[in-house]
């Protein structure tokens, strides 16, 4: 299968630490796929995102989204990508129309092509009768579905989404993974992290497992449950592999 | 490029009129301000000037000068002498305890025998100037004449200006007596009548004041506060604009706006337009208030031509550019809203006293003065004033608008190169 991302050599040093936050990781995420990135608190993940993003620089090393460099096209890169930060990333006195308006602006979507797609997504999430109610009237749920929403307004190839389903509730989180799964069929590669082992088992075609900015291991969430001695579902290749010691971070 | 910028103001818009205190603290708070200190400034002009001021008489002299000088204080329509307290005559020293306790502003002691001492001390004067002339007509032996002083009490909180106002205008006096009783006397030894020439002063002043359509312009109290507190009142856009910046850093809306395809400058322009335009708002929703509303409070109008109103609309342009630039900065710095909102506010409060808003320029200590030089509200004060009272032209405020506009390109090329920076810890 072809690779969307190809991550080479990236390391992280914070300016303040004195360890690095991400060691040499090399990966490659195939195209279409629904790529989990699984680990403890503290173990690079979101340095990880928030580089791939263009959020943060990178100490060394470089990557490749759908062909574009990092180097050469960082804005090219901003084009084909979509982002679902872990906190709701919306203006809590817009409404959710709003929100959607001004962040779909910003990934050049025609203005009439955005108000019709806003009106499809927010229906298709069960939004549609909250479309202008300030999201700040909204539960935790229906801000996780804005918050996706927001991300995929311009068609990205590749979603990033950090923890998608934190905190809302099971009807929303079915809703959630559902319509993701959607897109993928549709050709979008996910690349998702979580601490929801078990969501995690069942959503992701390929799954890595990171701790103290190292990738342990790749595979599909089989091979890694069939490579890992006794393991007999992904929350124990994961713990076999990261221990038990609680990763407490400040 | 265009869709991006408008759909940004647009945000920014509705962000600040959906919050109410942010808008009570942008327009209802100036308004109060320029109203309230205008009316203070107002009201103290005209007590100065209109009501009179109790002051506490001790008359040990109880004579010609002391009468005199009495009779002068009492006709300056400014002091009602207070000679009895409780219906008992006025000492020294309960005088000093009252205006000590601060239950009156001040108090003037007359020494005794003033009058007495101030005759003999000029006629000796007089007779020894004769007497070198060989004109003298009288002769008498000199005696010591000890130097008399008039006592002034003042409270401690009363303010220095108004202190040496006050002393100035009875050294003055003081003086105009002695000189009359030199004259009286020299009359009295010559034996002439006194001439008109004496009584009325040679040198007189007149204040030259700008002029506009043939009229003196005179400045009046809504002219110097409402350009200051105008000006105080753009640059507290500092405070919401700095918080703006770091709830978007702290709700996340900010890691959003980093991943898109749009560059940092547009989304600050987004941000610099709709401050600019809630400046320009600020700053006609004053002007309104001070034309229409000031009349009915019996205070004065700021009296603006339409040329005026373009020109401090242009200059406020540039000062709003001015405040805008040192807000981004600060809400690229500040990490809470905790910091950013104390940090802001003290800040636009040093600038205003440095600016000179509160104390003027030329009354501050040399140091001060310099600082003042490189203050933007000063230098956006005095194009007001160029403009408002002193009825200036386009050209005339140029160079104020050069500096403001110069001062928002360094600050807001240093905010960007930070947040660039930052971003590649």
């Amino acid at each position: 299968m072809a690779v969307m991302i190809n991550i080479q050599n990236i390391s992280k040093q914070y300016k303040d630490s004195d360890s690095q936050s991400l060691e040499n990781v090399v990966l490659q995420i195939p195209q279409q796929s629904v790529f989990g990135l699984l680990g403890p608190n503290g173990a690079g993940k979101t340095t990880l995102i928030s580089i791939l993003c263009g959020i943060l620089k990178p100490t060394s090393g470089s990557f490749e989204i759908d062909g574009s460099s990092s180097v050469q096209n960082p804005s090219e890169i901003k084009n084909k990508i979509g982002v679902v930060p872990q906190e709701y990333a919306l203006y809590p006195t817009l409404t959710a129309f709003e929100n959607l308006m001004y962040f779909g602006s910003l990934y050049n979507v025609p203005k009439k092509e955005l108000k019709l797609k806003i009106t499809d997504y927010l229906t298709h999430l069960g939004l549609s009768n909250f479309m202008h109610k300030k999201v700040q009237t909204f539960s935790g749920g229906m801000k996780r579905r804005v918050n996706l929403i927001a991300g995929i307004l311009h068609n990205p190839k590749v979603l990033f989404l950090d923890e998608p389903t934190v905190g809302v509730d099971v009807q929303s989180r079915a809703t959630i993974i559902s319509y993701l799964k959607e897109l993928n069929k549709k050709g979008t590669t996910i690349v998702y992290t979580s601490h929801l082992m078990a969501e995690a088992e069942d959503f992701c075609t390929d799954i890595a497992i990171i701790d103290q900015g190292k990738i342990f291991i790749q595979g599909t969430p089989k091979e890694l449950i069939q490579n890992t001695p006794n393991a007999r579902k992904l929350e124990e290749v994961f713990i076999a592999l990261t221990g038990k010691n609680l990763r407490d971070v400040v | 490029m265009w869709f991006k910028l408008w759909q940004s103001i647009i945000k920014e818009l509705k962000l600040l009129f959906r919050d109410i205190g942010g808008l009570i603290t942008l327009f209802v708070m100036p308004i109060i301000l320029v109203v309230v200190v205008t009316s203070i400034q107002d009201s103290t002009y005209q007590s100065i000037s209109a009501s009179k001021i109790p002051v506490l008489w001790v008359d040990h002299d109880q004579d010609s000068i002391s009468f005199r000088v009495q009779e002068e204080l009492e006709q300056s329509q400014s002091f009602i002498l207070i000679s009895e307290l409780d219906s008992k005559p006025l000492t020294e020293e309960v005088a000093k305890k009252e205006v000590f306790k601060g239950n009156y502003q001040m108090a003037i002691v007359l020494p005794k025998d003033l009058t007495g001492s101030l005759n003999i001390k000029v006629r000796q004067n007089v007779d020894g100037i004769l007497d070198e002339m060989g004109m003298s007509t009288t002769s008498y032996e000199p005696v010591e004449v000890p130097g008399k002083e008039i006592r002034m009490y003042f409270d401690p909180a009363t303010q220095t200006a108004f202190k040496n106002g006050i002393k100035n205008n009875i050294d003055k006096m003081v003086a105009r007596l002695e000189s009359d009783a030199v004259y009286k006397t020299f009359e009295e030894q010559l034996g002439g009548s006194r001439t008109q020439s004496f009584n009325n002063s040679f040198i007189s002043f007149k204040e030259i004041v700008p002029r506009e359509k043939n009229k003196d312009v005179l400045p009046n109290s809504a002219q110097h506060n409402v350009p200051a507190w105008t000006l105080f009142a753009i640059f507290f856009i500092m405070v919401p604009l700095s918080i703006n910046i770091v709830k978007e850093k702290n709700q996340g809306t900010y890691l959003r706006l980093l991943s898109s395809p749009t560059s940092n400058s547009i989304l600050y322009a987004g941000k610099i337009s709709t401050y600019l335009i809630i400046c320009l708002l600020q700053f006609y929703a004053i002007l309104i208030i001070a034309e229409v509303v000031f009349p009915y409070m019996k205070l004065p109008q700021l009296d603006l031509s339409a040329t005026k109103i373009v020109l401090m609309s242009l200059l406020t342009l540039t000062a709003g550019l001015a405040a805008i630039s040192l807000g981004i900065l600060l809400g690229i710095i500040a990490k809470t809203q905790e910091q950013s909102a104390p940090f802001g506010a003290t800040f636009v409060v040093i600038l205003a006293a440095v600016g000179g808003v509160w104390i003027p320029v030329f009354a501050m200590s040399e140091t001060m003065q310099v600082l003042s030089k490189i203050s933007p509200m000063n230098w956006a004060l005095n194009g007001y004033y160029d403009i408002v009272l002193r009825n200036g032209s386009l050209i005339d405020i140029i160079p104020e608008m050069l500096l403001l506009t110069l001062f928002f390109v360094v600050f807001i090329t240093f905010a960007l190169i930070y947040d660039k920076k930052k971003r590649s810890i």
